[in-house]
């Protein structure tokens, strides 16, 4: 890893406000996020916690009139929110793409896969068609598809679940961007079939040398595949770290709370599982301290009066909670 | 409430020892056409096999849990037990009474058996209030008015939700975990002996799904109830389980007590399952996929062991002969060529004398 080399992706004070509901709503609320070239961070979180919301502020995938980006968004040296159309056309794609959870809605249903592969890589690079499907073919074999040839004049719904994320995976790699975003990729998948994909993944992330950012609602995935986590609850990153220091010594009592209340292999027959009360908070109606307070077993006073600063707890392992204290989490 | 679960227990039949639910040979195919002709008149050609022979006991008061990927039948079995979709062959015996005869007729039987769906949303009727909602069943089965919203009131606030904030609401004034109790306080209403949870925590986020966990803990206790809970997950599984079937396209593949099946899995299938499970230690990540490929399409599934394409101990004799669920001691049976003596597997012990 080149260590002089500056982050690929620099988030600053990310804001992403909602506009057109009844009330406006702030999803994501001053994430700060850095990714180095080759390195993959893991965004955990609950529906409504902003992790989407923050890979598609990347992309500039919100819709333009309703979600108001605020805050500052570099990715390879793009200042993303000043891209325009047609910048923004070339940078996806070319330095940036993304993988979503239901590839039977990112692909298209009436192109073969081998021709929208080509198409991709014809627009962004003017290579020729016959170029572009070798292209394609290389890639469906990189993504071990069996029987690749056959397989690029296939249509989506031709394919199983886990073949059509392995065919959006090749897709997103159309055009050799330096970032992937993965968005839930292995959620929908079956459990022999998501680890398939999760190492496929971590291989060609390794081969590639591909920044990568992988939002999840499931621990044991991102343990599986992230060298960093950043747990988000309520628009906030509440807690980042190496993986190991955030799964070993979680600070922040959310994150406690994830990794106690899992249902794991741990747990001795009859005993209850140790939930986190209550239910995530309204982003139209956000607390004005910490988002977390109302369902926390050790909130004080001085929770609920302004938002936790981060606070380091270890080497690059930080948490907005005021239990850490001079670098560890007070008892 | 006590005089709820008196109740529940008055209509035993058969004794603690007879099985609340007995399944034999339940079969299912969907679409297809029937062949005109030949040999196979009659035989549907093309059609998903989705349960193609399923037998299992659930004993009274256990949870039975099933497990499996997509398309392996066990939603399909929750729906033929529940009488949603007619079974192709096959019966259901529910305390000793065949259901759908005369001894047991579908009113009276889907008072004793109740489902949670997996969409809390879906399975809700949306002009409805969650009162009406929770007593709705008891008033259709001949409840007065009055007496059956005293009763959803009680169920609501059993639940874990306060009746005065949210009888009156309805279901897109809930979240998604608020829906799942409302569900599952409906699915009670009819004081059921049985409650099939059919991925009832699988779309709920992670802090709430521990919530609605202990909560059915807690509502099998009290009510003294049965449990078949169906999961794609099997850290929670094995959380509410006493007992687990394991399920592969259409056939049964292993079941047993919950804890001998995941420390001592016989099954390649259930083996190959477990060490899907993402590691929860970064420093001991999977470094190798121990299936490759999805699952084969159930319309035609493969000859023999249906497991056998993707089987890495597979033997020529799997493709061609399919496995028994044999016996193998302590209620553990294994449907596996490799637990049969003399199957001809290479690994199969010896016919005994």
């Amino acid at each position: 890893m080149s260590g002089a080399s500056g982050p690929i992706v620099d988030v600053e004070n990310l804001t992403v406000d909602f506009h057109g509901g009844p009330k406006p709503l702030r999803a994501v609320a001053g994430v700060d996020l850095t990714l180095r070239p080759g390195e993959v961070l893991a965004l955990l979180g609950e529906s409504g916690s902003g992790k989407s919301v923050t890979l598609r502020a990347l992309m500039r995938l919100l819709p333009e009139r309703r979600a108001v980006i605020g805050g500052k968004v570099v990715v390879d040296g793009n200042d993303v929110r000043a891209l325009s159309k047609r910048d923004l056309t070339a940078y996806r794609g070319r330095t940036i793409a993304m993988i979503f959870q239901e590839p039977g809605l990112a692909l298209d249903p009436v192109y073969r896969l081998g021709d929208q592969i080509a198409e991709a890589v014809m627009r962004h690079e003017g290579v020729s068609r016959s170029a572009a499907r070798d292209r394609a073919l290389m890639l469906f074999e990189r993504v071990r598809i069996p029987s690749a040839a056959r397989r690029l004049d296939n249509y989506a719904h031709e394919m199983s679940g886990g073949m059509r994320q392995r065919a959006m995976i090749a897709l997103a790699l159309a055009c050799r961007p330096k970032v992937l975003l993965a968005d839930e990729p292995t959620t929908a998948l079956d459990a022999t079939v998501q680890i398939q994909v999760l190492l496929l993944l971590r291989e060609l992330q390794r081969e590639l040398g591909l920044a990568v950012i992988f939002v999840t609602h499931d621990i044991g995935v991102a343990t599986e595949i992230a060298d960093r986590i950043a747990v988000m609850y309520a628009g906030r990153i509440v807690e980042t770290g190496q993986c190991r220091d955030v799964i070993r010594t979680p600070a922040h009592p959310y994150t406690v709370g994830l990794l106690a209340s899992r249902a794991g292999s741990t747990l001795a027959k009859g005993e209850r599982l140790a939930a986190i009360p209550g239910a995530p908070p309204d982003l139209a109606n956000l607390p004005a301290g910490c988002a977390f307070a109302p369902r926390c077993e050790r909130a004080q006073a001085v929770c609920e009066s302004a938002v936790p600063a981060e606070v380091a707890v270890g080497d690059g392992h930080r948490a907005r909670c005021v239990l850490v204290q001079g670098g560890e989490v007070v008892a | 409430m006590d005089q709820l679960r008196t109740d529940i227990a008055s209509r035993d039949r058969g004794g603690p020892a007879q099985p609340l639910l007995a399944v034999r040979d339940l079969v299912k195919h969907f679409g297809g056409r029937r062949a005109w002709g030949g040999a196979k008149a009659g035989a549907r050609r093309g059609a998903v096999r989705a349960v193609d022979g399923v037998s299992f006991d659930v004993a009274k008061g256990e949870t039975l849990g099933i497990v499996g990927e997509s398309g392996c039948g066990k939603s399909t079995v929750a729906r033929l037990i529940m009488q949603i979709i007619a079974a192709d062959a096959g019966e259901v015996v529910f305390d000793g009474e065949a259901v759908g005869t005369r001894a047991l007729d579908l009113t009276t039987y889907r008072r004793e058996v109740q489902m949670v769906f997996q969409d809390s949303y879906a399975s809700l009727n949306p002009r409805l209030t969650v009162e009406d909602t929770v007593a709705f069943g008891p008033r259709v089965h001949g409840l007065a008015r009055r007496a059956a919203i005293a009763r959803a009131h009680d169920l609501i606030s059993r639940v874990g939700l306060d009746p005065a904030r949210f009888a009156a609401r309805y279901p897109h004034e809930l979240s998604g975990g608020q829906r799942q109790r409302v569900n599952i306080a409906r699915a009670l209403a009819l004081q059921p002996r049985l409650l099939i949870l059919d991925e009832a925590v699988s779309a709920l986020d992670k802090s709430i799904e521990a919530q609605v966990l202990n909560l059915l803990v807690d509502l099998k206790a009290a009510f003294g109830l049965t449990y078949m809970f169906i999961s794609h997950d099997l850290n929670v599984v094995r959380f509410m389980s006493d007992r687990v079937m394991v399920m592969y396209l259409g056939k049964v593949a292993e079941v047993g007590a919950c804890d001998v099946i995941l420390r001592d899995p016989r099954h390649p299938y259930t083996a190959a399952l477990l060490a899907s499970m993402p590691s929860m230690d970064p420093d001991r990540r999977t470094t190798e996929a121990p299936l490759f490929g999805d699952p084969p399409n159930p319309i035609d599934p493969p000859s023999g062991c249906r497991f056998h394409t993707r089987c890495k101990l597979a033997a020529p004799v799997c493709a061609a002969t399919a496995p028994p669920l044999a016996d193998i001691g302590a209620a553990h049976r294994v449907a596996c060529l490799m637990a049969t003596p003399g199957s001809g597997h290479p690994q199969a012990a010896p016919e005994a004398a």
